[in-house]
Protein backbone atom coordinates (compact mmCIF):
# COMPACT_ATOMS: atom_id res chain seq x y z
CA UNK A 1 0.00 0.00 0.00
CA UNK A 2 1.48 3.33 -0.98
CA UNK A 3 1.29 6.47 1.11
CA UNK A 4 -1.36 8.88 -0.06
CA UNK A 5 -2.28 12.48 0.59
CA UNK A 6 -5.95 13.31 1.04
CA UNK A 7 -7.38 16.76 0.50
CA UNK A 8 -10.74 17.43 2.11
CA UNK A 9 -12.38 20.60 0.86
CA UNK A 10 -14.90 22.49 2.99
CA UNK A 11 -17.27 25.35 2.28
CA UNK A 12 -17.56 26.74 5.77
CA UNK A 13 -15.08 27.47 8.54
CA UNK A 14 -17.38 26.25 11.31
CA UNK A 15 -17.75 22.87 9.60
CA UNK A 16 -13.99 22.77 9.10
CA UNK A 17 -13.40 23.46 12.79
CA UNK A 18 -15.78 20.69 13.88
CA UNK A 19 -14.28 18.29 11.38
CA UNK A 20 -10.84 19.19 12.67
CA UNK A 21 -11.76 18.21 16.19
CA UNK A 22 -13.40 15.00 14.97
CA UNK A 23 -10.36 13.98 12.93
CA UNK A 24 -7.97 14.74 15.75
CA UNK A 25 -10.07 12.81 18.24
CA UNK A 26 -9.59 9.74 15.99
CA UNK A 27 -5.82 10.11 16.45
CA UNK A 28 -5.21 11.05 12.85
CA UNK A 29 -2.61 13.75 12.41
CA UNK A 30 -3.51 16.66 10.15
CA UNK A 31 -0.61 17.81 8.07
CA UNK A 32 -1.85 21.28 7.20
CA UNK A 33 -4.99 23.36 6.78
CA UNK A 34 -5.34 26.07 4.13
CA UNK A 35 -7.91 28.82 4.55
CA UNK A 36 -8.66 32.06 2.71
CA UNK A 37 -8.67 34.06 5.96
CA UNK A 38 -7.55 33.51 9.56
CA UNK A 39 -10.05 31.24 11.28
CA UNK A 40 -10.49 32.05 14.95
CA UNK A 41 -9.71 29.05 17.15
CA UNK A 42 -8.18 26.98 14.37
CA UNK A 43 -4.69 26.98 15.93
CA UNK A 44 -6.26 25.69 19.11
CA UNK A 45 -8.29 23.03 17.25
CA UNK A 46 -5.14 21.90 15.43
CA UNK A 47 -3.29 21.69 18.72
CA UNK A 48 -0.60 24.11 17.59
CA UNK A 49 1.75 25.60 20.13
CA UNK A 50 1.23 29.27 20.99
CA UNK A 51 3.34 31.62 18.93
CA UNK A 52 6.49 32.94 20.60
CA UNK A 53 6.57 35.98 18.32
CA UNK A 54 5.58 38.22 21.24
CA UNK A 55 8.66 37.16 23.22
CA UNK A 56 10.83 37.82 20.18
CA UNK A 57 9.22 41.25 19.80
CA UNK A 58 10.05 42.10 23.41
CA UNK A 59 13.66 41.10 22.91
CA UNK A 60 13.91 43.12 19.67
CA UNK A 61 12.38 46.12 21.40
CA UNK A 62 14.84 45.80 24.27
CA UNK A 63 17.73 45.64 21.79
CA UNK A 64 16.44 48.74 19.98
CA UNK A 65 16.03 50.56 23.28
CA UNK A 66 19.53 49.68 24.46
CA UNK A 67 21.06 50.59 21.12
CA UNK A 68 19.29 53.96 21.10
CA UNK A 69 20.50 54.74 24.62
CA UNK A 70 24.05 53.88 23.65
CA UNK A 71 23.75 55.79 20.37
CA UNK A 72 22.45 59.02 21.92
CA UNK A 73 25.03 58.74 24.69
CA UNK A 74 27.90 58.20 22.30
CA UNK A 75 26.89 60.83 19.75
CA UNK A 76 25.57 63.59 21.98
CA UNK A 77 27.59 63.25 25.19
CA UNK A 78 30.77 61.27 24.69
CA UNK A 79 32.00 61.95 21.20
CA UNK A 80 30.87 65.46 20.37
CA UNK A 81 28.87 67.33 23.04
CA UNK A 82 26.99 70.22 21.50
CA UNK A 83 25.11 73.07 23.03
CA UNK A 84 21.63 72.81 21.60
CA UNK A 85 19.16 75.33 22.98
CA UNK A 86 21.21 75.67 26.15
CA UNK A 87 20.45 72.12 27.22
CA UNK A 88 23.02 70.46 29.49
CA UNK A 89 25.28 68.23 27.43
CA UNK A 90 27.85 67.04 29.96
CA UNK A 91 25.98 64.24 31.64
CA UNK A 92 23.59 61.79 30.08
CA UNK A 93 20.91 61.90 32.76
CA UNK A 94 20.67 65.70 32.59
CA UNK A 95 19.87 65.67 28.90
CA UNK A 96 17.91 62.41 28.93
CA UNK A 97 14.38 63.81 28.30
CA UNK A 98 15.53 65.08 24.91
CA UNK A 99 16.55 61.56 23.94
CA UNK A 100 13.34 59.81 24.96
CA UNK A 101 11.65 60.29 21.55
CA UNK A 102 14.70 58.76 19.87
CA UNK A 103 14.75 55.84 22.29
CA UNK A 104 11.03 55.33 21.78
CA UNK A 105 11.29 55.43 17.98
CA UNK A 106 14.23 53.06 17.88
CA UNK A 107 12.43 50.62 20.17
CA UNK A 108 9.38 50.64 17.90
CA UNK A 109 11.50 50.44 14.75
CA UNK A 110 13.42 47.43 15.96
CA UNK A 111 10.43 45.61 17.43
CA UNK A 112 8.21 46.17 14.38
CA UNK A 113 10.67 45.52 11.58
CA UNK A 114 12.45 42.58 13.12
CA UNK A 115 9.13 41.04 14.11
CA UNK A 116 7.88 41.22 10.51
CA UNK A 117 11.16 39.81 9.22
CA UNK A 118 11.03 36.99 11.78
CA UNK A 119 7.47 36.21 10.79
CA UNK A 120 8.30 36.10 7.08
CA UNK A 121 11.37 34.00 7.75
CA UNK A 122 9.53 31.50 9.95
CA UNK A 123 6.66 31.26 7.46
CA UNK A 124 9.16 30.79 4.63
CA UNK A 125 7.76 33.72 2.69
CA UNK A 126 10.41 35.08 0.36
CA UNK A 127 10.16 36.94 -2.95
CA UNK A 128 9.60 34.36 -5.68
CA UNK A 129 8.44 31.68 -3.25
CA UNK A 130 6.04 29.15 -4.79
CA UNK A 131 2.73 28.75 -2.99
CA UNK A 132 2.52 25.53 -1.03
CA UNK A 133 -1.27 25.43 -1.27
CA UNK A 134 -2.38 22.39 -3.26
CA UNK A 135 -5.54 24.10 -4.46
CA UNK A 136 -5.79 27.74 -5.58
CA UNK A 137 -9.44 27.86 -4.47
CA UNK A 138 -8.20 28.17 -0.87
CA UNK A 139 -7.37 31.77 -1.67
CA UNK A 140 -10.99 32.41 -2.61
CA UNK A 141 -13.78 30.67 -0.72
CA UNK A 142 -12.73 27.08 0.08
CA UNK A 143 -11.09 25.54 3.11
CA UNK A 144 -8.72 22.63 2.63
CA UNK A 145 -7.53 20.01 5.08
CA UNK A 146 -4.45 18.02 4.16
CA UNK A 147 -3.89 14.56 5.67
CA UNK A 148 -1.24 12.00 4.82
CA UNK A 149 -2.19 8.39 5.36
CA UNK A 150 -2.02 4.84 3.96
CA UNK A 151 -5.70 4.24 4.44
CA UNK A 152 -7.29 6.83 2.18
CA UNK A 153 -10.67 5.09 2.22
CA UNK A 154 -11.14 5.48 5.96
CA UNK A 155 -9.99 9.12 5.94
CA UNK A 156 -12.17 10.00 2.98
CA UNK A 157 -15.23 8.54 4.67
CA UNK A 158 -14.48 10.38 7.87
CA UNK A 159 -14.03 13.69 6.05
CA UNK A 160 -17.23 13.14 4.06
CA UNK A 161 -19.10 12.33 7.22
CA UNK A 162 -17.87 15.47 8.97
CA UNK A 163 -18.93 17.76 6.16
CA UNK A 164 -16.31 17.90 3.41
CA UNK A 165 -17.89 18.79 0.08
CA UNK A 166 -15.11 17.33 -2.04
CA UNK A 167 -12.32 14.79 -1.52
CA UNK A 168 -9.21 14.57 -3.66
CA UNK A 169 -6.68 11.79 -3.20
CA UNK A 170 -3.16 11.85 -4.59
CA UNK A 171 -0.30 9.40 -4.51
CA UNK A 172 2.88 10.68 -3.06
CA UNK A 173 5.52 10.13 -5.67
CA UNK B 1 -28.83 38.77 42.70
CA UNK B 2 -25.84 40.08 44.58
CA UNK B 3 -26.04 40.56 48.32
CA UNK B 4 -23.46 42.54 50.23
CA UNK B 5 -21.86 40.38 52.88
CA UNK B 6 -21.59 41.62 56.42
CA UNK B 7 -17.81 41.85 56.23
CA UNK B 8 -17.84 43.93 53.08
CA UNK B 9 -20.32 46.30 54.62
CA UNK B 10 -18.35 46.52 57.86
CA UNK B 11 -15.16 47.31 55.94
CA UNK B 12 -16.84 50.16 54.08
CA UNK B 13 -18.31 51.48 57.35
CA UNK B 14 -14.91 51.30 59.02
CA UNK B 15 -13.28 53.14 56.12
CA UNK B 16 -15.97 55.80 56.23
CA UNK B 17 -15.46 56.19 59.98
CA UNK B 18 -11.73 56.67 59.47
CA UNK B 19 -12.54 59.20 56.76
CA UNK B 20 -14.96 61.07 58.99
CA UNK B 21 -12.39 61.28 61.79
CA UNK B 22 -9.73 62.39 59.32
CA UNK B 23 -12.03 65.04 57.86
CA UNK B 24 -12.95 66.45 61.25
CA UNK B 25 -9.35 66.27 62.41
CA UNK B 26 -8.17 67.84 59.16
CA UNK B 27 -10.54 70.78 59.27
CA UNK B 28 -9.98 71.46 62.94
CA UNK B 29 -6.23 71.06 62.70
CA UNK B 30 -5.51 72.91 59.46
CA UNK B 31 -8.39 73.79 57.18
CA UNK B 32 -6.06 75.22 54.57
CA UNK B 33 -4.58 71.75 54.16
CA UNK B 34 -7.85 69.83 54.48
CA UNK B 35 -9.62 71.54 51.56
CA UNK B 36 -7.21 70.51 48.81
CA UNK B 37 -7.12 67.05 50.37
CA UNK B 38 -10.92 66.91 50.07
CA UNK B 39 -10.63 68.08 46.47
CA UNK B 40 -7.98 65.47 45.59
CA UNK B 41 -9.87 62.56 47.08
CA UNK B 42 -13.24 63.64 45.79
CA UNK B 43 -11.95 64.27 42.30
CA UNK B 44 -10.17 60.91 42.23
CA UNK B 45 -13.37 58.93 42.76
CA UNK B 46 -15.45 61.37 40.72
CA UNK B 47 -13.13 60.68 37.78
CA UNK B 48 -13.50 56.93 38.20
CA UNK B 49 -17.28 57.08 38.23
CA UNK B 50 -17.44 59.57 35.34
CA UNK B 51 -15.24 57.27 33.32
CA UNK B 52 -17.55 54.35 34.03
CA UNK B 53 -20.35 56.28 32.28
CA UNK B 54 -18.06 56.82 29.32
CA UNK B 55 -17.15 53.13 29.38
CA UNK B 56 -20.78 52.03 29.11
CA UNK B 57 -21.43 54.57 26.35
CA UNK B 58 -18.34 53.41 24.49
CA UNK B 59 -19.56 49.81 24.39
CA UNK B 60 -22.92 50.93 22.98
CA UNK B 61 -21.49 53.34 20.44
CA UNK B 62 -19.05 50.74 19.12
CA UNK B 63 -21.66 47.96 19.43
CA UNK B 64 -19.11 45.88 21.27
CA UNK B 65 -20.05 42.61 22.92
CA UNK B 66 -17.10 41.75 25.12
CA UNK B 67 -17.97 44.01 28.04
CA UNK B 68 -21.58 42.90 28.36
CA UNK B 69 -21.08 40.35 31.21
CA UNK B 70 -19.70 42.99 33.57
CA UNK B 71 -21.74 45.89 32.24
CA UNK B 72 -23.64 45.99 35.52
CA UNK B 73 -20.36 46.52 37.38
CA UNK B 74 -19.75 49.70 35.38
CA UNK B 75 -23.37 50.71 35.96
CA UNK B 76 -22.85 50.25 39.67
CA UNK B 77 -19.76 52.45 39.64
CA UNK B 78 -21.63 55.27 37.88
CA UNK B 79 -24.05 55.46 40.82
CA UNK B 80 -21.29 57.12 42.85
CA UNK B 81 -21.06 59.94 40.32
CA UNK B 82 -23.77 62.20 41.67
CA UNK B 83 -22.39 62.04 45.22
CA UNK B 84 -18.95 63.10 44.01
CA UNK B 85 -20.56 65.73 41.80
CA UNK B 86 -22.47 67.31 44.68
CA UNK B 87 -19.34 67.41 46.86
CA UNK B 88 -17.51 68.99 43.93
CA UNK B 89 -20.15 71.70 43.59
CA UNK B 90 -19.89 72.27 47.33
CA UNK B 91 -16.11 72.72 47.07
CA UNK B 92 -16.58 75.23 44.25
CA UNK B 93 -19.22 77.09 46.24
CA UNK B 94 -16.90 77.09 49.26
CA UNK B 95 -14.21 78.58 47.07
CA UNK B 96 -16.47 81.48 46.20
CA UNK B 97 -17.29 81.96 49.87
CA UNK B 98 -13.53 82.06 50.55
CA UNK B 99 -13.75 79.08 52.88
CA UNK B 100 -11.03 77.57 50.76
CA UNK B 101 -8.39 79.07 48.49
CA UNK B 102 -8.06 76.33 45.90
CA UNK B 103 -8.76 78.62 42.95
CA UNK B 104 -6.52 81.64 43.15
CA UNK B 105 -8.58 83.58 40.59
CA UNK B 106 -11.57 83.60 42.96
CA UNK B 107 -9.69 85.94 45.32
CA UNK B 108 -11.31 89.33 45.92
CA UNK B 109 -10.07 92.23 43.84
CA UNK B 110 -7.79 90.15 41.68
CA UNK B 111 -9.55 91.36 38.54
CA UNK B 112 -9.96 94.96 39.71
CA UNK B 113 -7.30 97.32 38.30
CA UNK B 114 -7.59 99.61 41.33
CA UNK B 115 -7.02 96.86 43.86
CA UNK B 116 -3.65 96.04 45.35
CA UNK B 117 -4.18 92.33 44.49
CA UNK B 118 -4.76 93.14 40.83
CA UNK B 119 -3.29 90.56 38.46
CA UNK B 120 -3.41 91.61 34.80
CA UNK B 121 -3.00 88.06 33.44
CA UNK B 122 -5.84 86.67 35.52
CA UNK B 123 -8.00 89.72 34.76
CA UNK B 124 -7.51 88.95 31.06
CA UNK B 125 -9.20 85.58 31.62
CA UNK B 126 -12.28 87.06 33.23
CA UNK B 127 -14.50 86.23 30.29
CA UNK B 128 -14.08 82.53 31.01
CA UNK B 129 -12.98 82.41 34.62
CA UNK B 130 -15.78 84.22 36.41
CA UNK B 131 -17.77 82.58 39.14
CA UNK B 132 -21.32 82.51 37.64
CA UNK B 133 -20.14 81.00 34.35
CA UNK B 134 -17.74 78.67 36.17
CA UNK B 135 -20.43 77.39 38.48
CA UNK B 136 -22.92 77.05 35.66
CA UNK B 137 -20.46 74.99 33.65
CA UNK B 138 -19.80 72.70 36.61
CA UNK B 139 -23.54 72.17 37.02
CA UNK B 140 -23.87 71.49 33.29
CA UNK B 141 -21.13 68.84 33.30
CA UNK B 142 -22.45 67.10 36.36
CA UNK B 143 -26.11 67.18 35.32
CA UNK B 144 -25.32 66.23 31.73
CA UNK B 145 -23.22 63.24 32.67
CA UNK B 146 -25.56 62.19 35.41
CA UNK B 147 -28.54 62.35 33.09
CA UNK B 148 -26.73 60.15 30.54
CA UNK B 149 -25.85 57.64 33.25
CA UNK B 150 -29.42 57.57 34.56
CA UNK B 151 -30.85 57.13 31.11
CA UNK B 152 -28.45 54.36 30.08
CA UNK B 153 -29.16 52.47 33.30
CA UNK B 154 -32.91 52.95 32.93
CA UNK B 155 -32.79 51.67 29.36
CA UNK B 156 -30.75 48.67 30.45
CA UNK B 157 -33.28 47.84 33.19
CA UNK B 158 -36.15 48.24 30.71
CA UNK B 159 -34.38 45.86 28.36
CA UNK B 160 -34.29 43.27 31.17
CA UNK B 161 -38.05 43.34 31.56
CA UNK B 162 -39.29 44.11 28.06
CA UNK B 163 -36.73 42.60 25.72
CA UNK B 164 -36.52 43.49 22.07
CA UNK B 165 -34.10 45.81 20.34
CA UNK B 166 -35.87 49.07 21.19
CA UNK B 167 -33.91 49.79 24.36
CA UNK B 168 -30.63 48.83 22.76
CA UNK B 169 -31.12 51.20 19.84
CA UNK B 170 -32.15 54.03 22.14
CA UNK B 171 -29.02 53.33 24.20
CA UNK B 172 -26.84 53.69 21.11
CA UNK B 173 -28.35 57.10 20.32
CA UNK B 174 -27.92 58.28 23.90
CA UNK B 175 -24.35 56.97 23.99
CA UNK B 176 -23.29 58.67 20.79
CA UNK B 177 -24.67 62.02 21.90
CA UNK B 178 -23.12 61.55 25.33
CA UNK B 179 -19.68 60.73 23.93
CA UNK B 180 -19.66 63.93 21.87
CA UNK B 181 -20.79 65.89 24.92
CA UNK B 182 -18.26 64.15 27.13
CA UNK B 183 -15.46 64.75 24.64
CA UNK B 184 -15.89 68.50 25.02
CA UNK B 185 -16.94 68.68 28.62
CA UNK B 186 -14.32 66.32 30.06
CA UNK B 187 -11.64 68.59 28.63
CA UNK B 188 -13.39 71.71 29.85
CA UNK B 189 -13.88 70.11 33.26
CA UNK B 190 -10.14 69.58 33.55
CA UNK B 191 -9.39 73.19 32.56
CA UNK B 192 -11.98 74.51 34.97
CA UNK B 193 -11.46 72.42 38.04
CA UNK B 194 -7.79 71.56 37.79
CA UNK B 195 -5.88 73.70 35.31
CA UNK B 196 -7.33 76.96 36.63
CA UNK B 197 -5.74 76.22 40.03
CA UNK B 198 -2.45 77.27 38.42
CA UNK B 199 -4.23 80.20 36.86
CA UNK B 200 -1.37 81.74 34.90
CA UNK B 201 -0.31 78.53 33.30
CA UNK B 202 -2.01 76.61 30.50
CA UNK B 203 -1.40 73.51 28.46
CA UNK B 204 -3.30 72.48 25.36
CA UNK B 205 -3.16 68.74 25.97
CA UNK B 206 -4.17 69.03 29.60
CA UNK B 207 -7.66 67.66 28.99
CA UNK B 208 -6.36 64.47 27.43
CA UNK B 209 -3.82 64.06 30.17
CA UNK B 210 -6.50 64.25 32.83
CA UNK B 211 -8.79 62.04 30.78
CA UNK B 212 -6.11 59.35 30.39
CA UNK B 213 -5.62 59.32 34.14
CA UNK B 214 -9.37 58.95 34.60
CA UNK B 215 -9.26 56.13 32.07
CA UNK B 216 -6.57 54.14 33.84
CA UNK B 217 -8.30 54.38 37.20
CA UNK B 218 -11.73 53.73 35.67
CA UNK B 219 -10.70 50.55 33.87
CA UNK B 220 -8.76 49.42 36.92
CA UNK B 221 -11.72 49.91 39.21
CA UNK B 222 -14.06 48.04 36.83
CA UNK B 223 -11.57 45.16 36.60
CA UNK B 224 -11.00 45.03 40.35
CA UNK B 225 -14.69 45.04 41.25
CA UNK B 226 -15.41 42.42 38.58
CA UNK B 227 -12.66 40.18 40.00
CA UNK B 228 -13.91 40.84 43.52
CA UNK B 229 -17.43 39.74 42.55
CA UNK B 230 -16.04 36.79 40.64
CA UNK B 231 -14.15 35.63 43.74
CA UNK B 232 -17.33 35.94 45.78
CA UNK B 233 -18.92 33.49 43.37
CA UNK B 234 -20.95 35.94 41.28
CA UNK B 235 -20.49 36.87 37.63
CA UNK B 236 -19.96 33.29 36.47
CA UNK B 237 -20.13 34.54 32.88
CA UNK B 238 -16.97 36.60 33.33
CA UNK B 239 -13.83 34.61 32.63
CA UNK B 240 -10.18 35.30 31.98
CA UNK B 241 -10.95 36.40 28.42
CA UNK B 242 -12.92 39.39 29.65
CA UNK B 243 -10.31 40.26 32.27
CA UNK B 244 -7.66 39.89 29.57
CA UNK B 245 -9.35 42.60 27.51
CA UNK B 246 -9.72 44.85 30.55
CA UNK B 247 -6.05 44.26 31.29
CA UNK B 248 -5.24 45.39 27.77
CA UNK B 249 -7.16 48.58 28.39
CA UNK B 250 -5.33 49.25 31.66
CA UNK B 251 -2.05 48.59 29.86
CA UNK B 252 -2.92 50.76 26.87
CA UNK B 253 -4.23 53.67 28.93
CA UNK B 254 -1.17 53.57 31.15
CA UNK B 255 0.96 53.97 28.04
CA UNK B 256 -1.34 56.77 26.84
CA UNK B 257 -1.01 58.49 30.20
CA UNK B 258 2.77 58.25 30.04
CA UNK B 259 2.73 59.57 26.50
CA UNK B 260 0.67 62.58 27.55
CA UNK B 261 2.74 63.12 30.68
CA UNK B 262 5.95 63.10 28.73
CA UNK B 263 4.67 65.13 25.77
CA UNK B 264 3.61 67.88 28.12
CA UNK B 265 6.76 67.69 30.20
CA UNK B 266 9.32 67.51 27.42
CA UNK B 267 8.02 70.40 25.34
CA UNK B 268 7.94 72.65 28.37
CA UNK B 269 11.32 71.47 29.63
CA UNK B 270 12.89 71.89 26.22
CA UNK B 271 11.51 75.29 25.29
CA UNK B 272 12.12 76.59 28.82
CA UNK B 273 9.74 79.56 28.53
CA UNK B 274 9.38 81.17 31.96
CA UNK B 275 5.59 81.35 32.06
CA UNK B 276 5.27 77.67 31.14
CA UNK B 277 8.13 76.26 33.12
CA UNK B 278 6.94 77.60 36.48
CA UNK B 279 4.39 74.80 36.55
CA UNK B 280 7.11 72.19 36.51
CA UNK B 281 9.48 74.19 38.68
CA UNK B 282 6.89 74.10 41.46
CA UNK B 283 6.75 70.32 41.16
CA UNK B 284 10.44 69.81 40.54
CA UNK B 285 11.58 71.90 43.51
CA UNK B 286 9.05 71.00 46.17
CA UNK B 287 7.64 67.63 45.11
CA UNK B 288 10.72 66.17 43.49
CA UNK B 289 10.64 62.57 44.72
CA UNK B 290 6.87 62.21 44.47
CA UNK B 291 6.90 63.74 40.99
CA UNK B 292 9.39 61.25 39.58
CA UNK B 293 8.17 58.21 41.49
CA UNK B 294 4.59 58.83 40.29
CA UNK B 295 5.58 59.03 36.66
CA UNK B 296 7.73 55.94 36.93
CA UNK B 297 5.36 53.64 38.82
CA UNK B 298 2.42 54.57 36.61
CA UNK B 299 4.46 53.58 33.59
CA UNK B 300 6.85 50.80 34.56
CA UNK B 301 4.52 48.60 36.62
CA UNK B 302 1.64 48.33 34.15
CA UNK B 303 4.13 48.07 31.28
CA UNK B 304 6.22 45.24 32.66
CA UNK B 305 3.62 43.34 34.64
CA UNK B 306 0.74 43.52 32.19
CA UNK B 307 2.76 43.07 29.02
CA UNK B 308 2.47 39.32 28.72
CA UNK B 309 -0.72 37.51 27.85
CA UNK B 310 -0.54 35.18 30.83
CA UNK B 311 -0.39 37.96 33.40
CA UNK B 312 -3.42 39.75 31.92
CA UNK B 313 -5.34 36.50 32.27
CA UNK B 314 -4.25 36.05 35.88
CA UNK B 315 -6.67 37.66 38.34
CA UNK B 316 -3.99 38.03 41.01
CA UNK B 317 -1.66 39.93 38.71
CA UNK B 318 -4.42 42.25 37.52
CA UNK B 319 -5.42 42.94 41.15
CA UNK B 320 -1.79 43.67 42.11
CA UNK B 321 -1.29 46.05 39.22
CA UNK B 322 -4.67 47.58 40.01
CA UNK B 323 -3.62 48.48 43.55
CA UNK B 324 -0.31 49.95 42.34
CA UNK B 325 -1.99 51.92 39.59
CA UNK B 326 -4.68 53.31 41.88
CA UNK B 327 -2.02 54.51 44.33
CA UNK B 328 0.07 55.91 41.47
CA UNK B 329 -2.82 57.81 39.95
CA UNK B 330 -3.94 59.10 43.31
CA UNK B 331 -0.43 60.61 43.57
CA UNK B 332 -0.93 61.97 40.06
CA UNK B 333 -4.14 63.74 41.07
CA UNK B 334 -2.35 64.96 44.19
CA UNK B 335 0.36 66.47 41.98
CA UNK B 336 -2.24 68.08 39.72
CA UNK B 337 -3.98 69.88 42.55
CA UNK B 338 -1.75 70.36 45.59
CA UNK B 339 1.25 72.31 44.19
CA UNK B 340 -1.00 75.14 43.02
CA UNK B 341 -2.71 75.42 46.41
CA UNK B 342 -0.22 74.34 49.06
CA UNK B 343 3.01 75.41 47.29
CA UNK B 344 5.85 73.95 49.39
CA UNK B 345 3.76 73.34 52.53
CA UNK B 346 2.37 70.03 51.39
CA UNK B 347 1.94 66.87 53.44
CA UNK B 348 0.74 63.37 52.93
CA UNK B 349 -0.37 62.46 56.40
CA UNK B 350 -3.42 61.35 58.30
CA UNK B 351 -5.61 64.06 56.76
CA UNK B 352 -4.87 63.00 53.19
CA UNK B 353 -4.73 59.22 53.65
CA UNK B 354 -7.61 59.15 56.12
CA UNK B 355 -9.81 61.15 53.76
CA UNK B 356 -8.83 58.80 50.96
CA UNK B 357 -9.98 55.90 53.12
CA UNK B 358 -13.22 57.74 53.82
CA UNK B 359 -13.96 58.34 50.15
CA UNK B 360 -12.98 54.76 49.33
CA UNK B 361 -15.42 53.54 51.96
CA UNK B 362 -18.18 55.80 50.66
CA UNK B 363 -17.46 54.72 47.09
CA UNK B 364 -17.52 51.02 47.98
CA UNK B 365 -20.65 51.43 50.06
CA UNK B 366 -22.59 53.18 47.29
CA UNK B 367 -21.31 50.91 44.53
CA UNK B 368 -22.03 47.75 46.51
CA UNK B 369 -25.50 48.99 47.27
CA UNK B 370 -26.15 49.83 43.63
CA UNK B 371 -24.94 46.41 42.52
CA UNK B 372 -27.62 44.69 44.61
CA UNK B 373 -30.41 46.55 42.81
CA UNK B 374 -30.37 44.51 39.60
CA UNK B 375 -29.22 41.05 38.47
CA UNK B 376 -25.49 41.13 37.74
CA UNK B 377 -25.97 39.60 34.32
CA UNK B 378 -28.07 41.45 31.76
CA UNK B 379 -31.08 39.68 30.32
CA UNK B 380 -32.27 40.26 26.74
CA UNK B 381 -29.15 42.20 25.77
CA UNK B 382 -28.60 41.45 22.08
CA UNK B 383 -24.94 40.62 22.73
CA UNK B 384 -25.47 38.65 25.94
CA UNK B 385 -24.92 35.30 24.28
CA UNK B 386 -22.01 36.41 22.12
CA UNK B 387 -20.26 37.98 25.08
CA UNK B 388 -20.40 34.78 27.13
CA UNK B 389 -18.53 33.01 24.33
CA UNK B 390 -15.99 35.78 24.06
CA UNK B 391 -12.67 34.14 23.33
CA UNK B 392 -9.30 35.68 22.59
Amino acid sequence: MSKKVIYGIFDDEEVLLDSNKEVRSEDISIKEVYTPFPVHGLDHALGLERTRLAIAAFIYGAIGCALAIWMTYYIMILDWPQNIGGKPSFAYYLNMPAFVPIIFEMTVLFAAHLMVITYLFKSKLFPGQESSSPDPRTTDDKFLMEIESDDDKKISDLLKKTGATEINVKDIA
Amino acid sequence: MYTVTKNTRLISYALMLVGLIATIFGFVNDAHRAWPSLMVNNYFFLGISAFAIFFIALQYASEAAWATPFKRVAEGITSYFIVGGIIMLFIIFAGKMHWNHIWHWMADGIMDPNDEHYDAIIAGKEGYLNFPFFFLRAVAYILGWWYAAKRLIALSRREDTEGGLKSYKASITTSVIFIVFFGYTSSMMSWDWIMSIDTHWFSTLFGWFVFSSMGVTGFTMIAMIAIFLKRKGYLEQVNENHIHDLGKWIFAFSILWTYMWFSQFMLIWYSNIPEEVTYYMARWDNYNALFWITSIINFIFPLLILMSRDSKRNFGYVMTVGVIVLIGHWCNVFLLIEPGVMKDHWHIGFTEIGMFAGFLGLFLFIVNKALTKAPLFVKNHPFADESVHHHI
